[in-house]
């Protein structure tokens, strides 16, 4: 449906080309000037919904909104070409120029041809490097393919304004040079030029930051159903918790910090016991599923980022901070942080295996839960003893999995 | 109606002289001198000297991003400090000092038609207070532990913790550096604003200005309105370290070992330095817009396209530029809705930043370019400007922010938007003054030589730094090692980001070879040799002397932008020119006019 659309448009769009090419230079069309603007912004929303891999719709999307740019472009012309041809003043412009410029401090001829070519050469260096360089992102891990999209489509949009403002400056600077007897324009302002300027940068913001926003507020609206799970970071080394059997991490204190209790959770806190923890060891998560991931730091500063999930978010200490994804794709990737802890930054790296729910399953069993980290110190060791005598229940139960 | 650059016939009245200070030996001359000209050269020679600290700390990261585990006197703690050092001295102690007090005390009163500053003693003060944090600063490379390493937006708590190097005396120094200079500008900031709204002289309104004058007068207001929330901040840190307070110390477990600290915020001290930081950004590049204005319309003959827009932008960027400051924080843990609403004001930002780009490049449409060295920095400063900018508006949409916050690509566009634009608009600027100022011509062939080469290799190194950062490549990383997501090929991006940036070096070293050369051997340069319109080209005396103006202040007909004026014979028509003595071209030029001898001879 989405891709007939894009076919759609490109037709409109080409239509609406030849009909601008067509008209006597020298007529206003406000008419055909916004919905051209529309044209390309639908053809930019098409694009958006299609994402990478519906090819049709996407490319129709991106070339229908690339042909409107330059129906604009061509109707910006016939306005510049009717105000050339605008007298000003009560005479015309004198030949004679009484201040003359001195002659050692003149340019060469060469020069001039030089700024215009650098100028070419440095807007067709920029897209030939953009697309042949070998330097892109790594591919995506996770559900947030709605944020390469958006990039991809400010890429478009700023993309083109960036080489139109290069060649319009390569193309005065070439025929408007110095030449004896040249006389510049004198035009203080020119509102309609200005005003056109104005909407349609107005219209090429817009178009990028509704496509972000909407994406951000996906970002930042964690799904009813989100599995909980905590990365805890410190100077300089990750470590992980997950909630047990019981669904339901257990609350935790930088204050309770201790040999015995690295992760600084409350002994008497009843979800805390069967939490799983990891410590200097890989992270794994499940396929598919989404996950809010709960994120504190004891210390300082951190970011929690693996570039292939395309979702990170500071550790700040004495908060909790979350973000939330859903892996799409298995396999290993590398955990780096983030934001400046200190010396040992950059060396503050992990790895993350996304795997089958009943690997990740499998896995989760062969941790250590709080409780038989408790257990294994000597004092922990009785009391892990009285509490299991007491309730009845043996040191080593089973972990579940992640809640629900 | 009737509209700012009609002329308008001013009659010339006596203008009551100024009770001017008169210094009379060497030291009030040139060392403790009231005189705003003296001033804005100590604040360059200081600025520059400090930068070029900054460039060489500069080369030493790029010799270790470019070559890794081969330079074994730059281990992680000492690459931090580089990092660190470099950032804070570039962005506040030479841009910032630069611009305002360089270029601002230079220009403006020349430009308004004032005889000086109207405080001249406060504004030598501001300039010994400056060199005083410079002194700090430089003192916190020599304190046990060496300076800070914390980044040059200090964040806490790692900023005044062990593990951050500099934690014992570097963070303080840098501390009370700052605060010293926060109170350096504010003497010196009150000074330009008011000297801009009080001592404009007769016929200079606010609309005859030239966009120089708007640009360091708008950013010295920011700057006034925002460095107290970077003051407080420092003082408030300050405390931290040194008293145990917690303003910005949450509960800590560092190494194993539970601080004193408790219940403080670290994102506090974000919003307070960022309700700075994004203010300072445009108080380095406003007066770099205004700058880049005039030195388009004069080498093109040109009147600026818009000047009424132009100024109106500056204004709306000034004032949107305060409520734009946590887009730096859109992953920081702060409230996440937050993020609409800077998302959108910070898009909003581009909108007039746009128009003005668009006025610049009008301006040389149907202009008469003349491809001089200031202009060819001015052409420069548009497109990494352009460029700049366009990656600002990645980074402002708050979603694609996520996967490129941290990365090298902020560190790509923060360099190209504010380190090479503005920049290429000081040199321009340099080029295009030096004969005000000395009365010689910088070396034409040095000066194209520089230009090229700085131009495109500074594009070289910061275009594909953006690729770095979409790779994933992060910023502030002493090495990356081995990656599984990282191709080998990024190795050699960096190697040849390094080697452009020792070439880009090395050209500075002939600009400033240039500078100190054509002070001596350098042509002459006459009165005027440009053909500006603006104010400060017309003083008796070449270089401007004591007073600035001789025994009586200018009278002002006109805007500082009527070249090529049509009906006018002259090429261009001074501010001061009155309109009586404007040659009307049906004349043909006529020597015999009474306005003849007032124009600039050959």
């Amino acid at each position: 449906m989405i891709e007939i659309l894009g076919i759609v448009l490109i037709l409109l769009a080409m239509g609406a080309g030849l009909y601008a090419v067509g008209r006597v230079p020298g007529s206003r069309n406000w008419g055909l000037g916004g919905l051209t603007a529309i044209l390309g912004l639908v053809g930019l929303f098409v694009a958006a919904r299609s994402g990478v891999y519906r090819p049709v719709g996407y490319y129709g999307g991106l070339i229908s909104f690339a042909i409107c740019v330059l129906i604009v472009f061509y109707l910006e012309k016939l306005v510049f070409d009717e105000a050339e041809k605008r007298k000003h003043g009560p005479t015309e412009a004198p030949a004679l120029e009484r201040w003359r410029s001195r002659p050692d401090i003149e340019v060469r001829r060469t020069t001039k041809h030089v700024v215009a070519l650098a100028l070419i050469l440095v807007a067709v260096g920029s897209v030939a490097f953009h697309f042949l360089s070998p330097w892109w992102w790594t591919p995506i891990a996770s559900n947030w393919g709605y944020v390469d999209d958006t990039i991809i489509i400010t890429f478009w949009i700023t993309g083109v304004v960036f080489i139109a403002i290069i060649a319009f400056m390569a193309y005065c600077v070439f025929r408007y040079r110095h030449r004896e007897g040249r006389r510049a324009a004198y035009e203080p302002e020119n509102k309609k030029l200005e005003w056109w300027l104005t909407i349609g940068t107005t219209l090429g913001v817009a178009g990028m930051l509704a496509p972000g926003l909407f994406v951000w507020d996906r970002f930042v609206s964690v799904p009813e159903d989100a599995a909980e799970f905590e990365v805890m970071a410190q100077q300089w080394q990750w470590s992980f918790r997950f909630p047990g059997e019981d669904g339901v991490l257990g609350t935790s204190d930088s204050r309770n910090i201790s040999p015995e209790n690295p992760f600084g959770l409350h002994p008497d806190d009843p979800n805390g016991q069967d939490d799983v923890l990891i410590q200097g060891d890989d992270l794994h998560l499940p396929l598919d599923r989404p996950l809010k991931v709960l994120l504190r730091s004891i210390d300082v500063l951190h970011d929690f980022y693996v570039p292939e999930f395309r979702a990170k978010m500071d550790m700040v200490p004495g908060v909790v901070t979350y973000f939330w994804l859903i892996p799409t794709r298995a396999g290993t990737f590398e955990i780096l942080c983030f934001e400046l802890c200190g010396v040992g930054h950059y060396g503050m790296r992990g790895y993350v295996v996304v795997e089958e729910e009943s690997a990740h399953q499998a896995w989760l069993q062969e941790q250590s839960t709080f409780a038989e980290l408790l257990a294994q110190t000597e004092n922990g060791a009785r009391e892990a003893a009285n509490l299991a005598s007491s309730e009845g229940k043996s040191a080593s139960g089973q972990r579940g999995g992640l809640a629900r | 109606m009737a509209h700012a650059y009609e002329t308008a016939y001013v009659p010339p009245a006596e203008v009551p002289d100024v009770e001017l200070y008169h210094p009379k030996s060497f030291i009030t001359k040139y060392i403790f001198s009231q005189d705003a000209k003296v001033i804005a050269i100590q604040y360059s020679f200081t600025a520059i000297a400090i930068g070029i600290v900054a460039l060489v700390l500069s080369w030493l990261m790029r010799l270790q991003l470019g070559f890794p585990e081969t330079f074994s006197f730059i281990g992680p703690e000492a690459y931090l400090q580089f990092v660190t050092m470099h950032g804070m001295i570039m962005v506040i102690y030479l841009l910032t000092a630069l611009f305002l007090g360089g270029f601002g005390n230079y220009l403006i009163p020349l430009m308004v038609g004032a005889r000086d500053m109207v405080f001249p003693y406060v504004n030598m003060l501001s300039y010994w207070v400056y060199l005083l944090a410079v002194l700090v600063l430089v003192a916190s490379f020599f304190v046990p532990g060496g300076p800070t390493g914390a980044g040059w937006t200090l964040y806490p708590p790692q900023a005044i913790l062990s593990g951050t190097p500099g934690a014992d005396g570097g963070i303080i120094l840098m501390l009370v550096s700052l605060a010293l200079f926060i109170v350096g500008f504010t003497m010196g900031g009150l000074n330009y604003v008011v000297t801009v709204l009080q001592a404009r002289t007769r016929g200079m309104t606010l609309m005859r200005m030239p966009l120089t004058v708007w640009g360091i007068f708008v950013a010295t207001i920011l700057a006034l309105l925002a460095f107290p929330a970077l003051f407080v901040g420092a003082v408030m840190m300050t405390l931290d370290r040194l008293l145990q307070t917690s303003f910005f110390m949450p509960v800590i477990v560092e190494f194993g070992e539970r601080l004193a600290y408790g219940e403080g915020s670290p994102i506090l001290f974000q919003h307070l330095f960022w309700f700075f930081g994004h203010p300072e950004v445009y108080i380095v590049a406003l007066p770099a817009f205004g700058i880049v204005s005039d030195l388009i319309s004069v080498h093109a003959r040109r009147n600026i396209f818009g000047y009424r827009m132009m100024v109106w932008a500056i204004v709306v960027i000034g004032g949107l530029s305060f409520v734009v400051w946590a887009h730096h924080m859109y992953v920081s843990g702060m409230n996440p809705y937050f993020g609409f609403f800077f998302a959108t004001t910070t898009l909003i930002i581009a909108v007039p930043t746009a128009i003005k780009v668009y006025n610049w490049v009008l301006t040389l449409w149907r202009g008469n370019i003349h491809l001089r060295v200031p202009m060819l920095f001015a052409i420069g400063f548009i497109v990494t400007f352009v460029n700049g900018g366009i990656t600002g508006l990645f980074l402002g949409n708050a979603v694609v922010d996520v996967p490129l916050s941290d990365t090298m690509f902020v560190v790509a566009h923060f360099h190209m938007v504010m380190g090479v634009a503005p920049i290429l608009v000081i040199f321009g600027a340099i080029y295009h003054w030096y004969p005000l100022i000395t009365g010689r011509m910088l070396d034409d062939a040095m000066g194209k030589f520089h230009f090229w080469v700085t131009f495109l290799g500074a594009y070289a190194i910061y275009f594909p730094m953006h690729y770095l950062g979409f790779l994933g490549v992060p910023r502030r990383y002493y090495e990356m090692g081995e990656t599984g997501f990282i191709p080998q090929s990024a190795a050699t991006l960096n190697e040849f980001i390094s080697v452009v940036a020792f070439i880009v070096g090395f050209a500075q070293i002939v600009f400033l070879f240039n500078l100190v050369w054509s002070a001596f051997k350098g042509r002459q340069a006459g009165r005027n040799p440009w053909g500006a319109a603006s104010l400060e080209w017309q003083t008796p005396d070449i270089p401007p002397g004591h007073g600035n103006w001789g025994a009586k202040v200018p009278v002002v007909y006109r805007w500082a932008y009527d070249y090529s004026v049509p009906g006018a014979a002259q090429d261009f028509l001074p501010q001061n020119l009155p309109p009586d003595q404007v040659a009307a071209d049906h004349d043909h030029g006529r020597e015999d006019l009474p306005g003849a001898a007032a124009q600039p001879a050959e």
